[in-house]
């Protein structure tokens, strides 16, 4: 119960600020519901996909396609992994998380958050609807660039040390 | 129409997983269940800060900052509202459509867009919680660069 002191805490206040100022009271649940229920509705399924992923997807397994020596292979199954993902980024940390456990590349790991953040497809459809194909089309092309750079970053910029602090950190998650 | 597609994919996925194996796949709900709840608190926390943010700054305060402003100003304040807040992408593209009628420039929205997806200071808890403190805030900060260089190229498109 004690992780949920701070929410607990928010949701007070909230509550008093909301009976002082109903307006801004209002607005703040509206907000929140909308937030609230957008988060429900896409994390139950991506969860259990998750879980069977996690159950039925051998460590070798994953090693082979996305882990060091991967190659091209794992980039782009990274790559297709955030594509065809729907929620907020919020969603793929565990997902990641349970990639860098079973052996994924940080690199490709990083890819994923990437393409996951920016150029998930329903997003795409959405942005070129309102922005225009043609700005959604140069901005996708500098954005894939941009990810695969900020990928490759982040991989030479971690040296071994952290990695393995990385691993040792993903696996305790899973006993807590 | 894509949270079908999911939805249809994981239900799938449980209906053979669970002919092949029903106890492997209860080890998978479990283990779905546990994640999702490891994270509910600090989500729900999330949630909230963003409930009461997005009403001090809402649709036309952002409009008022962003809207006719093509300024470089316009840019370094595209990015720190981009950066804390976290508004879905079904809000956050018709709003910048509507900034874009009002006069803002492209540099702007995209910088906006840009750091609203990549770069989240408010959800820092969470993203620490899973990689740590270290690799987050480097991811932050090499998206936030990412969000510089991109706004630059597509202003100079545009």
């Amino acid at each position: 119960m004690k992780r949920y002191r701070i929410p607990l805490l928010l949701l007070i206040l909230n509550i008093i600020f909301g009976v002082l100022y109903p307006i801004f009271g209002i607005s703040t649940l509206n907000i929140m519901k909308m937030n609230l229920s957008e988060m429900l509705s896409v994390m139950p399924p991506i969860f259990i996909i998750l879980g069977l992923l996690d159950v039925w997807v051998e460590r070798s397994t994953l090693v082979k396609f996305m882990g060091e020596g991967s190659g091209v292979k794992g980039s782009v199954l990274a790559f297709v992994m955030g594509s065809v993902a729907a929620g907020p980024l919020y969603a793929a940390f565990p997902i990641a998380a349970m990639l860098i456990k079973k052996g994924a590349k940080f690199q490709n790991v990083c890819l994923f958050l990437g393409v996951w953040s920016t150029t998930k497809i329903p997003m795409l459809l959405f942005e070129s609807a309102n922005l225009g194909l043609r700005y959604t089309t140069i901005r996708f092309v500098c954005n894939i660039i941009g990810i695969s750079i900020v990928a490759a970053l982040m991989e030479i910029t971690t040296s071994k040390e952290d990695k393995m602090e990385l691993i040792e950190h993903v696996n305790q998650l899973e006993s807590e | 129409m894509f949270t079908y597609i999911i939805y249809i994919i994981a239900i799938c996925g449980l209906m053979v997983s669970w002919l092949k194996d029903k106890s492997k796949t209860k080890m998978a709900l479990r283990k779905a269940w546990k994640t999702f709840e490891g994270i509910f608190p600090q989500l729900i926390t999330v949630l909230m800060i963003i409930g009461v943010m997005l009403t001090l700054v809402d649709e036309s305060v952002i409009s008022s900052w962003l809207g006719s402003d093509s300024s470089g100003i316009g840019v370094i304040l595209a990015a720190i509202l981009g950066s804390i807040t976290l508004i879905p992408g079904f809000v956050a593209f018709p709003l910048a459509a509507s900034l874009l009628e009002m006069g803002a420039g492209y540099m702007q929205i995209t910088m906006f867009l840009t750091t609203l997806m990549m770069v989240g200071i408010i959800t820092f808890p969470v993203e620490s919680k899973y990689f740590g403190k270290k690799i987050t805030m480097k991811r932050n900060v090499f998206a936030f660069c990412f969000a510089v260089c991109i706004s630059l190229v597509i202003g100079g498109v545009f």
